[in-house]
């Protein structure tokens, strides 16, 4: 069993993880290579640009070609990490990706800070709750999101090394540092948080330690919570959702749509596998708006409370 | 092959046009005029200019070919073909399932095709990536990219330009085919490029505009910029005429994407052996 951290919890931006991470992965590898549409400074690309300053290219303002440059470059060896917000990394450029990227599998990561509502006083526009669907329905794209520092680290190291399209989403904001920085992560491989029988909690990114909370709670009313940790939503881990079926009831708690997000993508595999409700907490089909993170959980109804009702009108 | 001749390289460009309409007969589908404007500095590439290896098509040294306006795909499996990057009985295979030869360039499925291509605008960008990786790995190999005229109204590709320029790629020389049609209409009509030559010298290019079906000027202009290395991108605006070499195809706008019936191929082929009329 996974030992976490307790209570209070550091708080860091998984942002800041990529920036650490990929800075270490340039010293390691002359082939990594980062990719800058501007906002270096923002995705904390800084580190790398100062360290390596040759494996570093900023294009501008210009997403387009950053997906289509970094494709070029993926051909002859290098393994180019595009770095901007996630509406622009999964939106603007979303055809590159999928013509230049994706359709002939090219070794490209796309790593997007500013990922579903962490963006909060951005307001609508900055706020990315379609990227993972995006990416989602796009042929060999992995299809990632940490839940703290720690786990985003090891999953942008793992992206590094294993071959194709990646697409890894980061917070802006801090999220509480729930995982050692020992624990592994494996691409694709469902991180099992909690063991329990009565109800079963998948959460991912920014809404794992929320879910960690409410489960918490669930147990102190007597409530036997099994909590999955989907970093990975795309390959999604298809056995740890069939072993869920066996309870039956799932809770599913993302910072994205509901729609064709982590939700969709265990309401696929339950559909196919087995008899089970799923309730969904998510992003409620609607965009955001300046307000404090905290708020636009509370109005999209992500939030622990919510979490724990859901879970117990499962019962 | 740089001891080929000039008479050589022309009657070359006469094959692979003829492949490149062939190839659209077969299928009943594809895109001829935009393969016979091509169809000069393509088969000056591939048989005299470009480094390139039909027994190792992955050679890490070798030149790198970008077709961005990818529909026009036949011209360029007429290279390989010719070129014996793919047996010849391939050309019957256009657009078939699992040919290599798929509706548009797919480096995953046809040996010699540097990057899957078929989106228009992309393919500048993805060329210059590869020309920034021989820089950065100081290589000497050269990358060759062909964009199309109706292509160059994408945002894109002057996103493209400006990286480039940026990054000083003069191991990247750019083929923009003027061919004046798009699918809609004349590319004047439809949305007015003005004039391409001074736009890409704006951004930063050495340019030079040439007849794109004459051998003599693409081969001299290729001999120009060869070891020219003063940081900056090349780029050769070739007047050419679509559906060159085919009477009733030439700067007809239907024969963008339409496939010859029994009697126009017939004609095709047989004005196609008697030559350019220049």
């Amino acid at each position: 069993m996974i030992v976490l951290n307790k209570a209070p919890y550091e708080q860091k931006a998984t942002r800041e993880a990529f920036g650490d991470e990929i800075a270490e992965l340039g010293k390691e590898n002359k082939d990594i290579m980062v990719v800058d549409a501007d906002i270096g400074g923002s995705c904390k690309t800084t580190k790398f640009m100062n360290t390596v300053p040759k494996q570093h290219v900023n294009v501008g303002i210009a997403e387009q070609n950053a997906a289509g440059l970094a494709a070029g470059l993926s051909t002859t060896g290098k393994i180019p990490f595009i770095s901007t917000y996630a509406v622009f990394g999964s939106l603007r450029m979303a055809e590159q990706v999928r013509q230049e990227v994706c359709y002939p599998n090219l070794n490209v990561k796309i790593a997007c800070s500013h990922g579903g509502l962490t963006p909060a006083n951005d307001g609508g526009s900055h706020q990315a709750i379609e990227d993972m669907g995006v990416y989602r329905t796009i042929p060999n794209m992995r299809v990632i999101m940490g839940a703290d520092y720690n786990a985003t680290r090891k999953l942008v190291r793992q992206a590094a090394e294993i071959y194709g399209p990646v697409y890894l989403r980061f917070t802006r904001d801090k999220v509480p540092v729930i995982y050692d920085e020992n624990e592994e992560f494996e691409i694709g491989k469902a991180k099992q948080l909690k063991e329990g029988n009565d109800v079963v909690i998948i959460a991912n990114g920014d809404t794992v330690c929320l879910a960690l909370e409410a489960a918490e709670i669930l147990q102190s009313k007597g409530i036997s919570v099994k909590l999955l940790d989907m970093h990975t939503i795309k390959p999604i881990d298809r056995e740890a959702i069939i072993e869920c079926t066996k309870i039956g009831k799932i809770v599913t708690v993302e910072d994205h749509n509901i729609l064709n997000g982590l939700g969709s993508a265990v309401s696929d595999v339950v559909a196919e596998e087995g008899n089970t409700k799923v309730r969904r907490i998510g992003v409620q089909d609607r965009f955001g708006e300046s307000a404090p993170y905290e708020k636009l959980l509370e109005i999209n109804g992500i939030t622990v409370e919510n979490i724990v009702n859901t879970a117990e009108g499962l019962l | 092959m740089s001891n080929i001749t000039v008479e050589e390289l022309k009657e070359q460009a006469i094959q692979l046009r003829q492949t490149a309409v062939t190839m659209v007969y077969h299928a009943q589908s594809g895109h001829p005029g935009g393969s016979l404007s091509a169809a000069d500095f393509v088969t000056a590439l591939y048989f005299r200019e470009m480094n390139v290896n039909p027994e190792d098509p992955e050679w890490a040294d070798r030149d790198r070919f970008v077709l961005s306006k990818g529909h026009v795909a036949p011209i360029q499996y007429a290279a390989l073909a010719h070129r014996g990057f793919v047996p010849m009985e391939t050309v019957k295979t256009l657009r078939e399932y699992k040919s290599p030869f798929q509706g548009h360039p797919d480096s995953k499925k046809c040996p010699g095709i540097d990057i899957s291509t078929g989106s228009l605008g992309q393919g500048l960008s993805c060329a210059a990536g590869m020309a920034l990786a021989g820089k950065l790995d100081e290589k000497d190999y050269r990358v060759f990219a062909v964009i199309g005229d109706g292509e160059a109204q994408e945002g894109q590709i002057w996103e493209a330009a400006q990286s480039a320029v940026k990054y000083k790629l003069d191991n990247l020389i750019v083929f923009l085919d003027d061919n004046g049609l798009q699918i809609d209409g004349p590319t004047n009509e439809i949305m007015p490029n003005l004039d391409l030559e001074k736009k890409f010298e704006a951004f930063g290019f050495t340019t030079k505009r040439i007849d794109g079906h004459s051998m003599e000027e693409i081969l001299e202009t290729l001999d120009e910029v060869k070891n020219v290395k003063d940081g900056k991108p090349k780029i050769i605006v070739c007047n050419t005429i679509k559906g060159k070499g085919v009477s009733f195809m030439e700067n007809v706008v239907g024969w963008h994407g339409k496939a010859p019936n029994e009697e126009e191929y017939d004609k095709a082929m047989e004005e196609l052996a008697r030559g350019l009329n220049a």
